[in-house]
């Protein structure tokens, strides 16, 4: 097919999901969004853009559907354990100094980094006076969130990774294995709000300590990571800290001048 | 014949030894980027490029996101994360799930490429165990670019580019690893005219 054409049809794709159901996906990195929504055209065996234009038009369930391949779900408990160890190390003792502590996971996906955070503020006797809001666009990940039930084999490697990153107990203090899964503890649960919010469309909702956002912000092209990091450093309080992935990096922002860097490789900066 | 504007390789068990028989010896007048995904466990810290950049005169980097191509620099994937290049020749990491059980994929970045550069970009597969790369190779033929692999017989573990030959099909070029070189500089060399392809030795 003439390339030229198939582009005009995805950037149209991206312009009736935005005008339809307000999800705005024009400023992602394309690489990897296009990616994605080839293998939606497989899964709903469309043979172009404009026929799964067509249909998500017409069809919100497929739509609700589509989101899950438009959105990556991919995350893991400790992933990236020097980071946990990191803000153990390095941000906990700050975050003991406040009386009550507000934390943002953005982009929170299944959840498995909200109940992380979690359990490191929990074995750090913090999580009683903490409040965490997990928050990502993906109605289908927030229930799943929410649920915080994880199939049991997975724990292997979140266990391993948990004692990497500093683990002080057992993992599985903090799950009970049942049937088709492993259901993470109701103490971790109740500190813990899952909403719905965008990084792209969205604006402040709270003033917090910590934001951890972590691989969501490789998903954007340049224009939207500015917009994103003004948002989370625009939520942060004074001295308060910034996570993010281990490949993302404030240099190349403006926002940098904002920010000190607390601990280099961990990737994680305190606000001046 | 299109000019070929960015070169892409892809490895996995015996390509660290083929890069270190090729890059060294890349002449000066090759000068477009190079973006290179090698399967490494994600655990390890990511040595290869400070193996490379011992061996050559070239910029080599660990790939970045967002970070713009550059002429005569090496990129290299970072370990656990997929990298893409964008329509605007700048690079994207991505943690999408793992392709042919890979992450970095060889398929991920040789398919971005093959639509960010349609013609103007050369693929190349290399020693390996497994069969990714072999689809990403076929995009970028399809999309007119040039299609090489490793003639498997020069290589310790033949069966990626063996995959990647199969899938191609006739129009991959498979070239020995003491001739690639001059195989990449033939085709992306920036001095005089290019040898048409069909005249190169195979």
């Amino acid at each position: 097919m003439d390339r030229s054409i198939r582009d005009v049809e995805f950037g149209l794709l991206l312009d009736a999901i935005y005008l339809t159901y307000h999800y705005d996906f024009r400023s992602y990195s394309e690489a990897s969004l296009k990616r994605r929504v080839m293998a939606a055209l497989v899964h709903f065996k469309c043979e172009t853009f404009s026929r799964l234009q067509e249909r998500v038009l017409r069809e919100p369930q497929l739509f609700a559907e589509l989101l899950r391949f438009l959105t990556v779900q991919v995350s893991d408990m400790f992933r990236d354990p020097t980071y946990y160890r990191a803000l153990r190390e390095t941000v906990v003792p700050y975050l003991k100094t406040y009386a009550s502590l507000k934390i943002w996971v953005a982009g929170c996906s299944n959840g498995e980094e909200a109940y992380s955070l979690a359990i490191v503020l929990f074995e750090e006797g913090l999580l009683e006076r903490s409040l965490i809001y997990a928050t990502d666009i993906n109605p289908e990940s927030l229930r799943s969130a929410e649920a915080g039930v994880y199939e049991t084999d997975r724990f292997t490697k979140f266990t391993e990774s948990y004692q990497l990153a500093g683990g002080r107990a057992s993992l599985s203090d903090f799950y009970s294995a049942g049937y088709g899964g492993a259901v993470l503890d109701r103490r971790l649960k109740k500190a813990i709000v899952f909403s719905d919010h965008s990084l792209a469309t969205d604006s402040v909702f709270a003033e917090v300590h910590l934001v951890s956002c972590r691989n969501v912000l490789i998903y954007f092209e340049k224009e939207l990571q500015e917009r994103a990091l003004g948002l989370l450093s625009d939520s942060l309080c004074r001295k308060g800290f910034l996570g993010l992935g281990l490949k993302e990096t404030l240099r190349f922002s403006q926002h940098a001048a904002a920010f000190t860097e607390l601990a280099p490789g961990a990737r994680i900066y305190q606000k001046i | 014949m299109t000019d070929i504007e960015a070169i892409v390789i892809g490895g996995s068990a015996g390509a660290l030894d083929a890069l270190l028989a090729i890059v060294p010896a890349l002449p000066e007048q090759l000068s477009c980027p190079i973006v290179i995904v090698i399967h490494l466990p994600p655990a390890q810290p990511n040595l290869v490029p400070e193996i490379l950049s011992r061996v050559c005169a070239r910029a080599v980097y660990e790939a970045e996101d967002k970070a713009p191509l550059r002429d005569r620099t090496i990129y290299v994937a970072a370990p656990n994360y997929h990298l893409l290049i964008e329509r605007n020749r700048s690079l994207s990491l991505s943690i999408d799930e793992p392709v042919q059980h890979s992450r970095p994929a060889i398929d991920v970045l040789f398919e971005s490429a093959a639509d960010a550069y349609g013609p103007a970009v050369a693929g190349l597969v290399l020693s390996g165990a497994n069969q990714d790369g072999a689809e990403g190779l076929r995009q970028i033929q399809k999309a007119g670019g040039v299609a090489i692999v490793q003639a498997p017989a020069t290589a310790s573990s033949p069966m990626m580019p063996e995959a990647a030959m199969q899938r191609v099909g006739p129009s991959a070029h498979v070239v020995r690893l003491e001739h690639l070189v001059f195989f990449l500089a033939k085709i992306a060399g920036t001095n005089g005219a290019k040898t048409r392809i069909e005249d190169l030795p195979r």
